[in-house]
Order: C-alpha cells, then structure tokens, then sequence
C-alpha cells in the first residue's frame, strides 16, 4: 500500500487511542480520588481535612493507623472486637444466604419446575422493596421477637434483603444446568436431598460464590441496621462507630479515615478474589435481559 | 466427588421404574414434600423478616390523620420534591454515562480490563467511608476547593451552600458509587449482541453513531429500561448519600423520604409518622415494582 493511503489512517489511529488513553486516566483518577482524600487525612499528622494543596502530604505519619491497629486512640479501644463482630455479622450473612437460597432455587427450578412462579413473584415483590422502607418496622418486630441488640437481628435482616436477589441470579444459573443430570441421578434412585448434595451443589459452586460474595459486601457495607438495631458497647461493629464518630464533632480525623481504610480491606479482597465469578455471575442477569 | 461415583456405581440395580421411560417425565414427579422441605427455611424467613414487617409498617401508618399532618408539613414536602429531583435527574444521569461508559468497555485491549477491575473499587468499598470522603472533599474550602484554587486559580463553589448544587453533589456522590456496577450490566448485554449484527451494519455503512441508534439501543432497549426501574427503587430507598454526603444541608433541604422517615423515628420520636413517611412513596413503587417484574418474566419467558 502507498505510504500516502495509510497514513491518514494510522494517524487518526493514534488519536483514537490517545484519546481512549486520556479518557481512562480521567476515569481513574475519578474512581481513586474519594480513596485518595481519605488517605491524606489519614497520613495528615493533625488529622486536617483540609487539603494544603500538597498532593502528597508534607509530614505524613502512620500514627493514625497504629493508633487503631493498637487500640491506642480511646475511640477505637475496642476495634479488633468490633471487627469480630463485623465479620461474624457478614460470614453469618453469607452462609445463611447461600443456604436458604441454593435450597429454595432446588426447589423452585428443579423439583418444581415451572410451577411455583408465584413464590417467584413474591420474592421479587421484596426486592423491590427498599431496604430502608422497613428499618422502623424491623426495629420495633425485633424487640418483640426477643432479638433486641442481637447481631442475629443484624444478620436475619441482612439475609431477608440479599435472599431475594440471591434467588434470581441462582435461578437464572440453575437454567444451564441440564436436567438430564439430576435425571440420571433420580434414575439411578437418588433421594432429592443427594441430588441437590451431590450434584447441584458442586455445580452451581460459581454461582453461590457470587451469591455469598455478593451478600458479604453488601452486609459489611450496611450500616442503618446495624446503627439501629445494635446498643449495647459489646455488640457494636466498626461500622456503627465510624458512624458515630463521622456524625459527631469529635476531631481529630486521621483516627477515623485510618480505621475506614482497614474496614474497607476486607470487602476490596473479597471482591478481588472472587472477581471473575462476580463479573460472571452479574453478566448471567444482563444476558439473558 | 467419592459420593457421586457411589450415586452412579449403585445405578443398575436402582433402575427399577417400570412402563412410563424416565425421559418422558419430569424427574421429580410431584414430590411436594421435598419441595415443601427445601422450600421451608426460604418461606419462614420471608414471613417472619419480610412479609410480617411490611404488614406491621402498613399497620402502624394506617391512620389517615398521620397523612393529614404529613402532607401539611413543609418538610414533607421539601423532602418529597428532594426525592423526585434526587431520583429522577440521578437515575438517568446514572444509566445514560453507564451506556455510553460500556461503550467505551467495548474496546479490546489489556488495559481497559485492568480498568474494568478497578472500576467495580467503588462497588465494594464501604459507602459509609466513601460518602464521608466526597463530604470533606465538597465541603466549602475542602479538597476540590483548594485544588481548583491551586491549580487553576479558580474559586470554588459552595456546594452545600445552595439547594441545587447540594443535589448535584450527592448525585454525583451516588454516580460514582452505583455507575460502575450499571455499567458491567450494560456491557455485558452488549457483548450479547452478535457480531453479525455490527458486520452487518458496518457493510450497509453504519459506523459510529449510525451503529449506536440503529443497532445498540433497540437491542438494549429492554435491559436498560429494566435497569432504569431497578436504579430508581433502589435510589429512592437511598439513605446512605444524603444522611452523609449533604446531611440534608443547606437547611434540610436535600432530605428525601428516607432519611425523613429516620429523623421522625430519632429525633422527634414519631415512630408512626416516620414509617407513613415512607409508605407514602409506595403510591410510586409499587407500579414501577409491577412493571419490572413483568419485564423480567416476558424476558424470561423469550429465553
């Protein structure tokens, strides 16, 4: 081809990709900059929300995060509890999940098959109902219930919301998963409770990952239900202080932005770990929509 | 897998189901009980959290006189028009950059799947923590602020200072957090698409924008409707960005109904009149609930 031809060509190549290249750096910086602020505080020796105009800090200091890691800071003398009552509250939430959902889409897509769309219907009705709209309700039933400052009520009401959504993206896994299979295993006289063991279980293994995954962050991300629900100091998670102490005037800021740093570790693993099930398991929604 | 292999070793001697070939018949026939068994925990969690609270709520603001007084009540109604321009100016901007962001997603190249992983970092970063950041950052004289005065010699805006710019603040806040996850929805209906169908277009010479109008968006049209429904009863029951990133500022002006509802329960200990609060959007809900379930279900039905 004659270098006149090609040129042009290749050049607005060039600007296509500079451009692309341009647009990403933009989104980056978009995406990290909330990450990048809490950083600074968290570095700043005095905890100053402010920003100097130094993109990096003058004098900065890990002090903060020891002083959360060591329990040094009053405020979070009692951190490593609380992040046990996190995780507890969020392990909980998952397995709970995991196991009322994987049960209930067995039910519903295979012994079931086409029938019990109504329970469907109802599932979905819930999961249009904003998580938010039922915190009074939820408070008050939980005292009646027995549950009052319970991280059970934390956790029940974690699995009631992601058990809806849980359902769907199970449901719509569930479909790829040939029947024949479990026909050859009842076929072959298993009982329903081996097929859903033996053999729906250990194929469905990517959708529940993403099932817990999913519920996981969603319950270490929450907070009104577990500001609302839990009182007493021996209950409360990391979430509910930080809330306490964001919606107070108590300074300094490094304490807090360091301890939301290292709250927020364990949901950044998770994802990562289970990134490619996550992108999988959303994709299997949006396919079929 | 030792248990399976037991399953399929003790086959010969299981297969004793005369006349009807197995094939030809569901292979669960109608075992109502299994299914009731399987089915127990789901249903009992859903009555006891879900079914009964919601009848509880609808039980607590069942007395007209609440809707007197709510309706009457400069607040509510601040925080009911609060809602509609949160949600409805928040919503579309929301999907339509995670429209044209999966377009972007489309490309092939290493570095846009790099960018792909660290986009969903807003998903799964706490938002409590996330919120509080956009908060000091947009705070008068906070970082954007001093970063714009710094580098640009520009001076900045009060974003909580004025009722628009609050809004916009806490739409972006909730942009940034939600738009990733809309984002990876729409790309992967687009990577649905079959490439066929852009071939087929580039020969008849429908590139670029041609291709957008006439082949993305009636192929997408469904999910990014289905999408738009989910986004906007998942924003109004949005709590997290304005309690944090306004705070309702300048004046209780950006409340919306949810953290109206909260601030009836705390701090004027009217439980009642909180949860009415509420309810009272469910006039707005219920039909976009309806229509999203129908969505889904001819959706499925077309599988």
């Amino acid at each position: 081809m004659p270098a006149a031809l090609w040129r042009p060509r290749r050049l607005r190549l060039h600007v296509g990709e500079v451009g692309a290249a341009a647009l990403a750096v933009l989104l980056l910086i978009w995406w990290l900059l909330p990450v990048y602020n809490m950083m600074l505080i968290a570095l700043d020796p005095e905890g100053n929300t402010e920003f100097t105009g130094d993109l990096w800090p003058t004098a900065p200091t890990l002090k903060a995060f020891r002083g959360v890691l060591f329990q040094e800071y009053w405020y979070f003398g009692d951190f490593w509890r609380q992040l046990g009552n996190s995780f507890f509250i969020g392990m909980a939430t998952a397995l709970a999940t995991v196991l009322i959902s994987s049960l209930a889409s067995f039910a519903l897509g295979r012994i079931w098959a086409g029938k019990g769309r109504s329970i469907s219907t109802v599932a979905l009705l819930i999961y249009t109902v904003p998580a938010y709209f039922l915190v009074i309700p939820f408070y008050l039933l939980m005292h009646r219930y027995g549950l009052k400052d319970s991280l059970w009520a934390v956790i029940v009401a974690n699995v009631t919301f992601a058990v809806p959504y849980a359902l769907l993206i199970l449901q719509w896994y569930g479909r790829l998963i040939p029947i024949e299979l479990d026909e050859a295993a009842r076929v072959d006289g298993a009982t329903p409770l081996q097929v859903y063991l033996q053999i729906y279980l250990p194929l469905m293994a990517p959708a529940l990952a993403v099932v817990g995954t999913y519920a996981l962050i969603t319950a270490w991300n929450e907070y009104l239900y577990q500001f609302i629900l839990l009182s007493s100091e021996r209950h409360r998670t990391v979430a509910v202080t930080l809330a306490t102490f964001f919606e107070s005037d108590i300074t300094p800021w490094n304490y807090p932005a360091a301890a939301s740093l290292i709250y927020a570790l364990p949901p950044i693993a998770v994802f990562f770990a289970a990134r490619r099930y996550i992108a999988a398991g959303l994709t299997i929604g949006a396919v079929k929509g | 897998m030792s248990g399976s292999g037991q399953l399929l070793a003790a086959g010969p001697v299981a297969v004793n189901r005369p006349h009807r070939p197995f094939w030809r018949v569901h292979p669960y026939g109608s075992e109502l009980a299994w299914a009731i068994a399987f089915l127990v925990p789901y249903v009992a969690v859903l009555l006891a959290f879900a079914v009964y609270p919601i009848a509880y709520g609808f039980w607590m603001a069942s007395d007209p006189q609440l809707y007197v007084k709510l309706f009457s009540s400069d607040d509510y109604q601040d925080a009911l028009i609060s809602t509609l321009l949160y949600v409805g100016i928040g919503v579309n901007v929301n999907m339509f950059l995670a429209l044209l962001l999966s377009g972007f997603m489309m490309r092939r190249s290493w570095w846009i799947k790099a960018l792909l992983v660290v986009s969903m970092l807003p998903w799964a970063l706490p938002a409590q923590m996330a919120f509080i950041s956009f908060h000091w950052m947009m705070i008068y004289w906070g970082f954007l602020d001093s970063l714009l005065w710094k580098f640009f010699g520009i001076e900045g805006v009060d974003w909580f200072g004025h009722f628009w710019t609050a809004l916009g603040a806490n739409i972006i806040a909730y942009t940034w957090k939600t738009m990733p996850f809309w984002t990876l929805i729409l790309l992967a209906g687009r990577m649905a698409i079959p490439q066929d169908l852009y071939d087929a277009a580039d020969i008849d010479g429908a590139t670029g924008l041609r291709r957008f109008v006439h082949v993305v968006v009636p192929l997408l049209a469904n999910l990014y409707l289905v999408c738009t429904l989910l986004a906007a009863i998942w924003m109004i029951g949005d709590y997290n960005t304005p309690d944090l990133v306004s705070g309702g500022a300048p004046l209780g002006s950006t409340d919306v109904l949810a953290t109206q509802g909260i601030e009836y329960l705390f701090d004027a200990g009217n439980p009642q009149l909180g949860v009415a609060a509420i309810m009272a959007a469910l006039p707005v809900l219920i039909p976009i609930g309806v229509l999203l379930i129908r969505r889904i279900q001819t959706t499925e039905v077309q599988l």
